[in-house]
């Protein structure tokens, strides 16, 4: 057997700076995806601010800068009213969803031990298919003569459709609640997971019960997967449309609720 | 490792809760199906009798099945585009060290955590400005901003897990990096790619907000299902087309879950 001859081909200026400089590789890779963004993002978002300080002029945009959109939309007592509500209703949800999926990650966590995997598909199944045909399912379910209505009175629980059902909070809060719920567990049951398991079983050594080893144990250590559930479900809660002035403003409220979870969760977890 | 058992008792009230938590989650989806196989035209109890009428209708409307190719086409795009640029990033991301990169990556899954509406609206104002035509284009546009976050998420836990003795092993044979890619890399990290591009492709089909925003003439599905919503009587053949949506989605989201598991343990292990 003769021996193949390994000859290196002669490396270009490039290449070989590339081959030194590690850092500049990983960039030269994130480039595409990093300038998509950069374009997708940054740029649109920079636009959608220049706009909400121009002005319509009649016809024509007037594109001095002024804060009189601001001020208008200020001077609005229905604009805030709206912002208050959307905050409101999307902090009582996330507390629902998160209250709700925690017990449903700390028992795939803890109490599943064979098809782990199959449990995460089957709860996070739901979320990747279309939010439309969610939503348009909710309606099926709760409208005036929609199936719990239809129901209830063939049940004869109530003699008269219940028109409170959809386009209520409670609705809103439901259908969120129920869109969103990958979103919590998912981050939580990372944390759960994470959990080094012999630190409870020191507590139980020392004599902690269940509820205490819970308590003092397991909830604390939890709690960064907990934040990131609440940072995660906050920020796609808010929804109404309007122009550019109102995408500022609810990206300045989303961005401020999202620092103050960040802050949250740099406390949490110290 | 030894394991304190007491933890691992089942516990009866969390199992019903946690079975409770799964009718929830699946129950009002399930009601479309159901009601999609019915003869009456008004979705209420008591049903009316087995029919698969509704299907039948859904081959006789003409712009259904245009928007439905408008959305294959879009979905395809995306799902290719958006791969094709993940994977480079999910490299970097995995193995090397760069200044920079922690806000480089929380700044590239910022759409995670953006609501589609918002993005929806700032990228039209951006178009308008620059004076581009609304059409599939610019919806597929948008969808690979949505895309692109989920691609990478995908594709990292692979590249991360993914040992790097084999390329080695190629370069150490005089393989050029691209053929090491071409023939080690990629083939290795197929089931990754694979789940990344059936999901891509489910997230764009099934996109309402950015397709509502960034669509000229020709519609996608979700956005003529949204027109179809206001006629009652279109309300049954909806259900079936939403059946079909659904099984599909189901089918493509489980085996993508299911391909992004193939090989992690035990690339766990070797790492």
């Amino acid at each position: 057997m003769t021996a193949m001859p390994l000859t290196q081909r002669p490396a270009s200026a490039l290449s070989r700076f590339l081959h030194r400089h590690e850092a500049w590789r990983g960039w030269l890779l994130l480039a595409p995806a990093f300038c998509l963004m950069l374009v997708a993002i940054l740029f649109q978002l920079g636009s959608t601010l220049a706009m909400s300080t121009w002005s319509l002029d009649g016809y024509s945009v007037d594109r001095t800068p002024t804060l009189g959109n601001y001020s208008a939309m200020l001077g609005q007592p229905m604009f805030s009213a709206l912002i208050g509500r959307s905050l409101v209703v999307a902090t009582f949800a996330t507390v629902v969803t998160v209250a709700l999926c925690y017990p449903m990650a700390y028992f795939v966590a803890f109490h599943v031990h064979r098809h782990k995997a199959l449990w995460l598909i089957l709860l996070t199944l739901p979320f990747w298919t279309s939010y439309l045909l969610r939503v348009f399912a909710w309606k099926v379910v709760l409208g005036y003569e929609g199936v719990l209505n239809t129901a209830l009175i063939g049940l004869g629980i109530v003699q008269e459709p219940l028109a409170a059902l959809l386009y209520s909070q409670t609705a809103v809060t439901l259908v969120l609640a129920h869109s969103w719920a990958a979103f919590a567990i998912l981050p939580t049951y990372v944390s759960l997971e994470k959990i080094d398991r012999s630190c409870i079983e020191a507590a139980a050594d020392l004599g902690d019960g269940p509820m205490r080893r819970f308590w003092r144990i397991t909830f604390p250590l939890s709690l960064p997967g907990v934040v990131a559930a609440f940072f995660m479900m906050f920020g796609p809660m808010d929804n109404w449309p309007a122009g550019a002035t109102l995408s500022v403003v609810m990206i300045v409220t989303i961005g401020l609720a999202g620092l103050a979870f960040l802050a949250v969760g740099r406390l949490v977890g110290r | 490792m030894a394991r304190y058992t007491g933890f691992h008792r089942p516990n009866r009230p969390l199992a019903l809760y946690a079975g409770a938590f799964a009718v929830f989650l699946y129950l009002p989806i399930l009601f479309i199906p159901l009601f999609s196989f019915n003869a009456g035209v008004y979705v209420k109890f008591p049903l009316e009798g087995f029919t698969l009428a509704w299907y039948a209708d859904l081959f006789q409307r003409e712009p259904l099945q245009r928007a439905f190719w408008n959305s294959v086409q879009v979905a395809a795009v995306v799902s290719i585009s958006s791969t094709v640029l993940a994977v480079p990033a999910a490299m970097a991301i995995a193995r090397y060290r760069m200044p920079g990169k922690r806000a480089a990556v929380s700044f590239i899954m910022l759409p995670l955590v953006l609501p589609g509406l918002i993005l929806g609206v700032a990228l039209l104002t951006l178009l308008n400005g620059l004076g581009v035509r609304l059409s599939l284009v610019t919806v597929a546009l948008g969808h690979m901003v949505i895309c692109l976050p989920y691609a990478i998420s995908v594709l990292l836990p692979r590249f991360i897990g993914f040992s790097r003795s084999l390329e080695e092993a190629s370069a150490d044979l005089c393989e050029s990096t691209w053929w090491t890619f071409l023939r080690v890399t990629l083939p290795c990290n197929m089931p990754g790619v694979l789940a990344c591009l059936l999901m891509t492709f489910t997230i764009s089909f099934d996109e309402f907000f950015m397709a509502f925003f960034l669509s000229g003439t020709e519609p996608t599905l979700p956005m003529d299902i949204w027109s179809q919503l206001r006629f009652p009587q279109d309300f049954p053949s909806l259900l079936a087309l939403s059946t079909l949506i659904l099984v599909t989605s189901f089918l493509m989201v489980f085996a993508s879950l299911k391909l992004g598991r193939i090989g992690l343990v035990q690339a766990k292990e070797v790492r």
